[in-house]
């Protein structure tokens, strides 16, 4: 796992406030918006996220680069495949 | 496994066959979520699920048939939100106007905890490409014509669903 403050993000999405299956669905979105390496920032307080993200990663392929908590929320970094 | 195309992405097959409210969350949950996850999705709505094609979303709560519904009060303090509220069936089948109420406490407590509405989970999945499949046989039955759906959505019988759902990795029926 590399340390959260090296990773440097391309895109920001917040779902903080969202519950299932908004959080993946949005996650999807901003990551058509991304070049294949960049990264995406994904924030989020709905406690399914950590599992599902996790989930999500494995079948789209996008990295799951890390999966940690910032001040309360969960916090993700993928990096498009 | 008998796929036709073995690098086919995965493929989600739905049976939506319940017209309320709540039973119309579980289909458009996991349409979209498979969706977002790159898996093709169809969803065949059948029954009452049919309805769920309208472009006016009218889907409502029927406590009626759902004894252990837990009903939530959507304001007041956190300790009064959380009370589960039993709905006896005999009270509800006698108060003129139940379904309404149910329906606005389930749509506002939905909403306070940040639940996507039905129209928009199925914006979602129209953004994701999941077919929609209407099932003519119920159509016919209860006199509904395509031009009463969505602009997005196929119809089609039994034999459209199992081939769709005989290449499906999951199938369920809701």
């Amino acid at each position: 796992m590399e340390d959260v403050e090296i990773i440097k993000e391309d895109l920001v999405l917040d779902c903080s406030g969202m519950l299932c299956p908004m959080p993946i669905v949005k996650t999807s979105k901003s990551m058509k918006e991304l070049q294949s390496g960049q990264i995406l920032k994904m924030i989020s307080t709905d406690a399914g996220s950590p599992p599902d993200i996790a989930a999500w990663s494995r079948q789209t392929g996008n990295e799951l680069l890390l999966s940690t908590t910032e001040s309360g929320k969960y916090v993700f970094f993928l990096k498009k495949s | 496994m008998s796929k036709s195309n073995p690098n086919a992405p995965k493929r989600l097959a739905l049976i939506s066959s319940k017209g309320t409210l709540d039973w119309a969350y579980p289909p458009f949950i996991l349409a979209s979520a498979a969706g977002a996850m790159g898996w093709e999705v169809g969803v065949f709505f059948t029954f009452y699920g049919l309805t769920l094609l309208k472009p006016e979303l009218t889907a409502a709560v029927s406590p009626l048939g759902n004894p252990a519904m837990p009903m939530k009060m959507p304001f007041g303090p956190e300790g009064f939100q959380n009370i589960n509220w039993a709905m006896p069936n005999l009270l509800m089948a006698n108060v003129p106007g139940f379904e309404n109420l149910a329906t606005t406490l389930m749509k506002q407590t939905f909403h306070n905890k940040g639940v996507a509405t039905i129209e928009e989970l199925r914006e979602a999945c129209i953004e994701l490409d999941v077919r929609l499949i209407g099932c003519q046989m119920t159509m016919d039955v209860f006199g509904f014509k395509r031009e009463d759906f969505i602009p997005q959505a196929e119809i089609g019988g039994a034999a459209t669903f199992l081939e769709y759902a005989a290449d499906a990795e999951v199938q369920l029926f809701i």
